[in-house]
């Protein structure tokens, strides 16, 4: 994906991007993930590509390459190899990933610790801080449903990701005037179910190790 | 004789030398035609003691011979000061206990060590040892050498690393690089071994652990998780033995001698021995000889891992809680390679070889590799080695205080440096002008549990109404893990300059001091090593007009030309001892020229003598 600009070295117009096509030098990187992999916006991605695509522009991108250039090549490496480093980080991971589009497409992501119980949960929840409070107390006597407990979070876990994949191609295969604002707005609501419950898990862990401690 | 000076140093790269500036023992390597290859000193030792003192010159003496200082002048003799590098008083009180560092007054912000009456920072410590190791590199290659790649504890933060810069640039070397010490070691193991896959790099050396996952996949090194500790290594060890055999001196001479800086250093370096020793002998013997008195003591190789197996087991957690972060199991990882002179103790190596169900690589000296590796990763830089390349990470999670005494993460641990990430701050007061940042590095909750990195203040923000001002702060780690911060006002763009203030460190007017003060010093070596070097010229001539008295030469020359050669000669011998080596010099051309008529004549004879019998 080519940005329009002129090269800040020899001033040549549509300089394309990384590199220079005319003087070869480094120009200024662009911010977006998507763009500066070269990818198209799409939630499903290409892990192994990604990878191959992550290490060679890391070979011409990182700033070993530019020890002995000018200060502005410097400086444009670090922070294309920063943004790169990140982008890799963010892309290969699906729930960053899709966490990410949502951000750029103008969503607001909940907080880490959001206080909305999804109602479908209501009853769950209740339950398992009775569980933890007893457990709290000293009663050992809840540490089976407690396990038969997490073990039921991470089913549904399980199935949420699952359900994921599929509003991913749903969102790839619409047009991009129609149809993906409903999906992203599905899977806004199946990330903030998933971040509930992997806080959960994590609050039970906590509980079990500290108990443990 | 004149020769013919050919000046390459405009065509050719300045070199870039690769530096292990370690806790017990620094190594200078460069990247060689055939290799990387540690840089010998003159005397053909490898290994520079990471040790320090200062004479009653009040200049210093570096390695073997600061060394054997540590026996008779232990107050003016420091070693592992690499535990002190970047830290504040509070972060060595434990240190303190088992080390006979003397700290001076005034250390919170920034330890200062008393010796001889002077005080120095650990930085400028270790500045010493930097000048000696590119003494060395300068002395072999045969030119000035200004950059280099020093190796760093992967686990080291960010005070550590930019301490371990500071010091560089007092030595008067442009620091490259820092590359953690297990990724360095991996280049240099991986220069022979081309296979792709996954390798652990357990390093445990003289003050500091660490174990670092990587991945290599054609020429790419990338680090998958690190960890360690910055306060456990070889030291630990000695100190065990150490404590052992004062007790044992305290009951058998009466006496307690464990307060006196000779005597504790010279049962340090019985019990270094006699540690080096077991792990190649079944048992060995601490020997120590004090003031007249002996202690022997017998220690079998099982009293001996019986008591460092805590220690030995206080790396196996770090090397666990690596394999999850890179999440991998035992079975994935291919290879094991151990780095550091205390990986050479058996019961370490079963250790690793339990965890990991592999049995650990040991090919390379584990005192060298590292070294080798920095050499590797300067002829990348220097852009000789075009197929490597190394992505590191991050060790330790980067993060800014909120509401409450809560740290923030911007940028995990075990990210790929470089590294960044942006966050927006806002005013919480109408007509704030000021917004003050405090950056922490660690993986805790709460403040008080992470280490304060740095705090500043975004100043000159427009006074407006509380939560209209929008400060956008960009915290960037670089590839040496060393954190940047730039910040920009989001409503005028303008761009902010944001002096950071280290919590522990020197300002950069602090090193800079210490720069012209070691290039003063710098000064007066360079002189009297040119005084040296016109010394040597003048012996070799000296030397060759007392030989020509005795020969056929000489009685053939007239008076007046005889005279002329012990005028120049007595003129020489005058100037010899100063400390001018331009007049040397010029003396000495003297003296060639008023013999250049006795050595045309001996040259006549020698030709006659050597053409005499060969037929022609």
């Amino acid at each position: 994906m080519d940005h329009e600009h002129n090269c800040w070295q020899c001033g040549s117009a549509d300089a394309g991007s990384l590199f220079c096509r005319y003087c070869n030098s480094l120009q200024a990187p662009i911010p977006d993930y998507y763009a500066f992999f070269g990818l198209p916006r799409t939630l499903s991605v290409d892990t192994d590509e990604l990878q191959n695509r992550f290490y060679s522009m890391s070979r011409l991108l990182h700033p070993d390459r530019f020890t002995r250039r000018s200060e502005q090549e410097r400086r444009y490496s670090l922070e294309a190899s920063s943004i790169l480093n990140d982008a890799y980080r963010v892309l290969r991971d699906p729930i960053r990933r899709a966490e990410y589009v949502l951000k750029e497409a103008g969503y607001e992501i909940g907080e880490q610790r959001s206080k909305d119980v999804p109602p479908e949960l209501l009853e769950e929840v209740f339950e398992l801080n009775m569980a933890l409070d007893e457990l709290r107390m000293g009663d050992d006597g809840v540490l089976p449903q407690l396990d038969e407990m997490r073990r039921r979070f991470l089913e549904m876990l399980a199935a949420i990701d699952a359900a994921l994949e599929t509003k991913f191609q749903r969102h790839d295969t619409r047009p991009d005037d129609g149809g993906k604002a409903e999906v992203l707005e599905e899977i806004k609501s199946a990330l903030h179910r998933r971040r509930y419950i992997r806080n959960l898990v994590n609050e039970v862990d906590r509980q079990l190790s500290s108990r443990n401690a | 004789m004149s020769t013919f000076q050919i000046d390459f140093s405009a065509a050719r790269r300045k070199r870039i030398v690769g530096i292990d500036l370690g806790t017990t023992n620094s190594l200078v390597a460069f990247m060689d035609v055939t290799g990387p290859e540690v840089i010998p000193g003159a005397d053909a030792s490898r290994l520079v003691p990471s040790v320090v003192s200062l004479n009653d010159g009040n200049g210093f003496v570096v390695g073997e011979a600061a060394r054997r200082l540590l026996i008779d002048r232990p107050e003016r003799t420091v070693y592992s000061v690499k535990r002190l590098m970047g830290r504040g008083v509070e972060d060595v009180r434990e240190e303190l206990k088992l080390f006979p560092f003397r700290i001076a007054e005034g250390s919170e912000q920034v330890i200062r060590l008393e010796l001889g009456g002077r005080r120095f920072t650990p930085p400028e410590i270790s500045a010493q040892v930097l000048r000696e190791l590119k003494k060395r590199a300068e002395e072999y290659l045969g030119e000035e050498v200004t950059q280099a790649v020093i190796t760093v504890p992967a686990y080291f933060n960010d005070a550590q690393r930019q301490a371990t810069k500071d010091a560089g640039r007092i030595a008067g070397l442009e620091v490259l690089r820092l590359v953690n010490e297990p990724t360095a070691a991996s280049l240099a193991y991986g220069l022979d071994k081309r296979n792709d896959g996954v390798v652990a790099v357990y390093d445990l050396g003289g003050g500091t652990f660490d174990i670092s996952i990587l991945r290599l996949r054609e020429g790419i090194f990338e680090v998958l998780a690190t960890n360690g500790d910055t306060h456990l290594g070889g030291d630990d060890i000695d100190n065990r033995l150490l404590a052992i055999a004062l007790e044992d001196i305290a009951t058998e001479w009466g006496q307690d001698v464990s307060g006196r800086g000779e005597a504790v250093q010279t049962v340090r370096r019985a019990v270094i021995e006699a540690k080096e020793k077991l792990s190649f002998v079944p048992t060995a013997v601490i020997d120590v000889e004090f003031e007249g008195k002996r202690y022997q003591r017998e220690i079998a190789r099982d009293l001996f891992e019986s008591l460092i197996r805590d220690i030995v087991d206080r790396t196996l957690g770090p090397c666990r809680q690596a394999m999850r972060d890179a999440g991998l199991e035992p079975e994935q990882i291919d290879e094991v390679v151990m780095v550091g002179g205390s990986t050479r103790i058996p019961l370490v190596r079963s250790a690793v070889e339990v965890l990991f169900r592999a049995k650990p690589h040991t090919e390379l000296n584990p005192d060298e590799v590292v070294a080798l590796g920095a050499a590797v990763q300067a002829a990348i830089l220097s852009g000789d080695v075009e197929d490597k390349l190394l992505l590191d990470v991050t060790p330790l999670s980067l993060g800014i205080e909120t509401m409450g005494g809560v740290v923030s993460k911007l940028i995990h641990r075990n990210s790929t440096i470089p590294a960044s990430a942006t966050e927006v701050f806002t005013t919480s007061v109408d007509g704030q002008q000021n917004v003050l940042i405090h950056v922490l590095q660690g993986e805790r909750e709460l403040v008080k549990d992470c280490r304060s990195l740095a705090r500043f203040d975004l100043k000159g923000i427009d006074p407006m109404p509380a939560g209209m001002a929008r400060v956008e702060v960009r915290f960037m780690i670089d590839a040496n893990g060393i954190l940047n911060v730039t910040a920009r006002e989001l409503r005028s763009g303008k761009e902010q300059s944001v002096e950071v203030k280290p919590s522990y460190g020197l300002t950069d007017a602090q090193v800079e001091a210490m720069i012209v003060e070691a290039y003063d010093k710098a000064e007066e070596d360079f002189r009297a090593r040119q005084v040296r070097e016109a010394q040597v010229e003048a012996d070799s001539i000296l030397a060759a007009v007392e030989k020509a008295r005795a020969s056929g030469a000489w009685l053939r020359l007239d008076d007046g030309e005889r005279a002329s050669i012990d005028l120049a000669l007595n003129e020489l011998q005058m100037v010899y001892h100063g400390d001018d080596h331009h007049l040397i010099r010029s003396r000495i051309e003297k003296l060639d020229h008023a013999t250049r008529k006795l050595a045309e004549s001996m040259m006549n004879t020698a030709v006659r003598e050597a053409l005499k019998g060969t037929r022609i």
